[in-house]
C-alpha cells in the first residue's frame, strides 16, 4: 500500500495544516508517513505545496517526483493546474471551485478565471471531483473550515490513503474541544459534496 | 515535524539552556523545547535572545557551567554569531553545547546557499547532518553525548526538508528533571589570551583526528555493497538516492554492481570510513547539496592515498552547482553513472495539451498588513523627491514588489540602516530611508544607528512595529513583553531606546491614518537634514490583531482603480472592470477607502456581510 498525496493552495488557506491532520491520522493508523512543506517567506499569499506520502514499508525520500501523486487535492483552481505535473496518469483531482486572484492578474489586466482552470483539469481524464468550498464554509459559518471540508471531500474519493473515519478520529484528539463539532461537521460537508459529484 | 524531533531530541538529552533567535527553517525548534519545559517544573531555561551571537554567548555562559545547552539559528544567523563561535572553539564548554544551524538549499527563505558543513571545517567543530526527522531525533542525543566527552561546541545542521518534514519518530522516555544545581568553577581556562589559544590549538587538531576515527564506526555513516563504481550522499539527499535506485531497480533488470556511502558526520572526515569505500573503485559519484564538500574531501583523501579514482560531482559538472536536489535530477545522472536506461515517464507524464497561461504567485504582504500603509504614507510623501529606501529582512521586504517598490536595497539583518548612510555619503542631496522591523530593530539596528548619529549622517528611520516577529511564525521579542518562560516581562520601548542613544527626532504614528502619516513622513525628512530622524509606525500585525469591518465598493461610484494599480493588495480584485473586495480576505485596514479618489470605498460590519 503506498498514497502520494500533493496539497496545492495559497498561503493562508490552511494547505500546512490539512497536511499536518493527513499525515497524522496515517500515523495513527500505524503507518509509515513522510511530508514536506512551505512554512516562512513563501507562505504570505504565494504558492503553496505540500507532499504527503503514505506508505505500509518505509519510504526514502519527502518529495515525490513528478507524475507519481495518487491524489490532487488542490485548495485553488489554477494552483491545482500549476501541480498537475506531480499527479500520475489516471490520478484523482479533488479541487476547491472558488479561485484567489494572484494580485499580479489585477494588476497586468490578465483575465483569472478560475472556470477555464477547472476544464483544463477535466480534459486531462481520470477523476475530477469538484467542491464548492465556499457553501461549505457558508454553511458552517468560518472561513477556516475549508481546509478540512477539502481534506473530508479527497477521503471520500477513497483516494486519499486514509478513511474519514480515522480523520474524524484525528479531529477529535487533535482540536481544542470547543472546535471539534464545527470540524467535523466541515469533514461530512466535504465528504457529501464528493459522494454527490461522483455520482 | 524534523525540528519538533530536534526539539524533543535536546530534551530526551536532558538539556538545561535553550536560546536562539528565529529564522526559518530552524524556527519551530525552540518553542517545542519551551512547551516541552513546562513539564519540567521550569528547570529548563528557553529564551529568545535578540540575536543569535546573544544566544550563543548566553549559552556558551551556561555550557561554562556545566549545563547541557542548545543554540538554535538559521545559517545567516552563523554569520551573525560567528565571533563567539570561533573563539568558543578555542576555550571549549564543560557541559555539552549542541549549536543547531539549519541551513536552506534552494533557497526557499535565504539570503544565501551557505553551507555549515563548511563552516565546521573551518571552525575546527565537530558536524552532524541528519538525512530525516526520526533521524534527526537519535542523532542530537548523540551530538549533546560528543560534545560533553571532547568539550567542544558541536555544529548540528538539518536542511529545510529535515526540518520541515513530519515522520513518525519513536521517542525515548524523558530523563527525570534534574535539581541539581550546577556551578561555576573559577579557572583560567575561561580567559582567551594569546597563550592560551595556542595550547588550545594543538589540542584541537589533536583531537580531531580522534573524533574522525570515532566518527569512521559512527551508527548513522553507513558502507554498503561492493565493485569498483561507487556513489555517496548525505542530509537530504540521502532520500532523494535511495528512491531513485529504487526506480531504477524495479523493472527487474538487476542494477550494477556499486557501492554506496551515507556520509553523517562530515566533518571531522570520517577518514578510515571512506577510505574504505575509496578502495577499489575507479569511479565514484558525490550527489549532495550546497558545496561540494564531501567531494572535495573525496578528492583530498584520494590524493593524499594515490589512489587512481575520478570523484565527480559538482567540479565535473554531474550534479548542479546551485538549488535542491531532486529525486528526478538523482535518477538521470544515477542512470548515466551506472549505465542503465531510465524507465519511461522517468521525468513525469507528458501533459495532453499546454495548460492555460497561469499568473505567477509570489509572497505578497497580506491584506490589511500595516507595512503596506507604511510604504504608501512614504511614497506618497516622497513624490517628488529624490529619494532611495533602504529595506531589511522581514515581511516588509516583500514591499519591493510591485506596485509598491519600496526596496531599493537589501543585504542583512540590519543592514538598511548602515546601507542608507553609505548611500547618503555618496549622494547626500537625496532623501536616504531605512525601514526596519522591530525585532530587528533589537536584533542589529540599534548599533547602526548609533553609528549614523556619531557620524552625523543625516538618515531618516522607518521602524515598522507591527509588535511580533511576523515573517518566522509571530514570536515574542524585547518590545513585546512577554517570554519564552511564560512570563510577562518590562517591554523595551523603542522611542525611548531611539531618543536614549541620541536621536534628537523621533515621532510615533499610526500608519493606517494615511494623511497624518505622510505629514509624520514630511516632518521626520525635514528633521533629518540635521542628524537622524525617526518615525515608528506602530499597528499590531494582522495575525495578533482582530479584524476591523469588511468594505464594499459601490461600483456606480468606482471610476479608477487606483486601489489596485497603487496597493497591489490581495483582498481587491478586478470584476467586470470594477474594483471588488474580497472580505475573506479583507481585514478592514481602511488604506483603500482613504486612497478611493470617488469615495466609493464604504466600511460595513461583518454582521452586514454575513458569514
Amino acid at each position: 500500500m503506498k498514497t502520494n498525496l500533493v496539497i496545492a493552495g495559497v498561503g493562508g488557506q490552511g494547505t500546512v495544516l490539512a497536511a499536518k491532520l493527513v499525515a497524522r491520522a496515517a500515523m495513527e493508523a500505524g503507518l509509515c508517513v513522510r511530508t514536506s512543506e512551505t512554512i516562512g517567506m513563501a507562505q504570505r499569499g504565494g504558492s503553496v505545496v505540500s507532499h504527503v506520502r503514505i506508505a505500509d514499508a518505509a519510504i526514502a525520500s519527502p518529495l515525490m517526483p513528478p507524475g507519481s501523486a495518487d491524489t490532487l487535492l488542490g485548495f485553488e483552481p489554477g494552483e491545482a493546474v500549476r501541480s498537475l505535473p506531480l499527479l500520475r496518469p489516471g490520478g484523482t483531482i479533488v479541487v476547491n471551485a472558488h479561485t484567489v486572484a494572484p494580485v499580479a492578474a489585477a494588476l497586468t489586466n490578465t483575465e483569472y478565471n478560475g472556470a477555464a482552470m477547472i476544464d483544463y483539469l477535466g480534459r486531462r481524464g481520470g477523476r475530477l471531483v469538484v467542491v464548492d468550498g465556499d457553501a461549505i464554509c457558508a454553511e458552517i459559518g468560518s472561513p477556516k473550515v475549508l481546509n478540512v471540508a477539502l481534506i473530508g471531500a479527497a477521503a471520500a474519493t477513497g483516494a486519499l490513503g486514509v478513511s474519514l473515519a480515522q480523520i474524524e478520529d484525528t479531529l477529535r484528539k487533535a482540536l481544542r474541544p470547543k472546535l471539534v463539532d464545527m470540524n467535523v461537521k466541515a469533514l461530512h460537508a466535504g465528504a457529501r459534496q464528493a459522494r454527490k459529484e461522483m455520482q | 515535524m524534523g525540528n519538533e524531533a530536534i526539539g524533543l531530541g535536546a530534551l530526551a538529552a536532558g538539556v538545561r539552556v535553550v536560546t536562539g533567535y528565529p529564522g526559518t527553517p530552524s524556527s519551530e525548534i525552540l518553542p517545542t523545547v519551551a512547551a516541552g519545559q513546562r513539564h519540567h517544573d521550569g528547570h529548563i531555561h528557553v529564551e529568545w535572545s535578540v540575536n543569535e551571537k546573544v544566544a550563543l554567548e548566553v549559552a556558551a555562559g551556561a555550557a561554562m557551567a556545566g549545563a547541557r545547552t542548545l543554540v538554535t539559528m538559521k545559517q545567516v544567523g552563523l554569520n551573525v554569531a560567528a565571533d563567539p563561535l570561533m573563539s568558543l572553539v578555542y576555550l571549549g564548554v564543560k557541559g555539552g553545547m549542541v549549536v543547531v544551524v539549519a541551513d536552506d538549499p534552494g533557497p526557499i527563505s535565504s539570503q544565501t546557499e551557505q553551507d555549515t558543513r563548511t563552516f565546521g571545517l573551518f571552525a575546527k567543530l565537530p558536524v552532524f547532518d541528519p538525512a530525516t526527522p526520526e533521524e534527526a531525533y537519535e542523532m542530537i542525543i548523540d551530538a549533546f553525548d560528543l560534545s560533553e566527552r571532547f568539550g567542544t561546541p558541536v555544529l548540528f545542521r538539518p536542511t529545510t526538508r529535515v526540518c520541515h518534514g513530519n515522520a513518525p519518530v519513536a521517542l525515548r522516555e524523558l530523563p527525570p528533571p534534574t535539581a541539581t544545581s550546577l556551578r561555576f568553577d573559577k579557572s583560567p581556562r575561561w580567559v582567551i589570551f594569546p597563550r592560551l589559544s595556542y595550547e588550545n590549538h594543538i589540542k584541537i587538531e589533536q583531537r580531531l583526528p580522534q573524533i574522525a576515527d570515532e566518527f569512521s564506526d559512527y551508527r548513522f555513516n553507513s558502507l554498503t555493497g561492493a565493485g569498483c563504481l561507487g556513489i555517496v550522499t548525505q542530509g537530504i539527499s540521502t532520500g532523494y538516492v535511495g528512491e531513485a535506485l529504487a526506480i531504477l531497480g524495479e523493472p527487474g533488470a538487476p542494477l550494477p554492481e556499486f557501492k554506496l556511502l551515507r556520509v553523517a558526520t562530515p566533518h571531522p572526515f570520517p577518514k578510515r570510513l571512506a577510505l574504505d569505500f575509496l578502495t577499489g573503485l575507479e569511479r565514484v559519484l558525490v550527489i549532495e547539496e550546497l558545496d561540494p564538500y564531501i567531494e572535495r574531501e573525496l578528492q583530498r583523501l584520494a590524493g593524499e592515498c594515490q589512489l587512481q579514482v575520478a570523484v565527480l560531482g559538482k567540479g565535473s559538472g554531474h550534479i548542479q552547482v546551485a538549488g535542491e536536489n531532486t529525486v528526478t535530477a538523482s535518477l538521470k545522472v544515477i542512470a548515466g553513472f551506472l549505465d542503465v536506461p531510465l524507465p519511461p515517464n522517468a521525468t513525469g507524464p507528458a501533459l495532453p495539451e499546454a495548460a492555460p497561461t497561469l499568473p505567477a504567485r509570489p509572497p505578497v504582504l497580506c491584506a490589511g498588513c500595516s507595512h503596506r500603509s507604511a510604504f504608501i504614507a512614504v511614497k506618497r510623501a516622497m513624490r517628488k523627491r529624490r529619494a532611495i529606501f533602504c529595506g531589511d529582512i522581514g515581511c516588509y521586504t516583500l514591499g519591493n514588489a510591485k506596485p509598491l517598490d519600496m526596496v531599493d536595497t537589501c543585504l542583512c539583518m540590519g543592514a538598511g540602516i548602515t546601507i542608507a548612510q553609505g548611500l547618503h555619503v555618496v549622494e547626500p542631496e537625496a532623501v536616504h530611508f531605512a525601514f526596519i522591523g522591530d525585532s530587528t530593530f533589537f536584533h542589529s539596528g540599534i548599533t547602526g544607528i548609533i553609528n549614523a548619529v556619531y557620524n552625523r549622517t543625516p538618515i531618516v528611520v522607518v521602524v515598522l512595529d507591527n509588535a511580533t516577529t511576523a515573517m518566522t511564525g509571530l514570536q515574542p521579542h524585547p518590545g513585546t513583553g512577554d517570554t519564552m518562560m511564560g512570563a510577562v516581562s518590562q517591554k523595551v520601548d523603542i522611542a525611548t531606546v531611539l531618543r536614549g542613544i541620541g536621536v534628537r527626532h523621533v515621532e510615533k504614528c499610526d500608519p493606517l491614518q494615511l494623511d497624518a502619516s505622510m505629514e509624520a513622513v514630511n516632518r521626520a525628512v525635514a528633521a533629518a537634514t540635521d542628524g537622524v530622524a525617526a518615525l515608528i509606525f506602530e499597528s499590531p500585525c494582522i495575525h495578533v490583531a482582530p479584524p476591523a469591518p469588511g468594505y464594499v465598493v459601490n461600483a456606480e461610484k468606482c471610476e479608477c482603480k487606483e486601489c489596485i494599480i497603487k496597493l497591489g493588495c490581495p483582498a481587491i480584485l478586478s470584476v467586470d472592470g470594477k474594483a471588488w473586495i474580497d472580505n475573506d480576505l479583507c481585514f478592514g485596514c481602511d488604506l483603500c477607502a482613504q486612497i478611493c479618489k470617488f469615495d466609493a470605498i464604504e466600511a460595513v460590519s461583518r454582521e452586514e456581510l454575513g458569514p
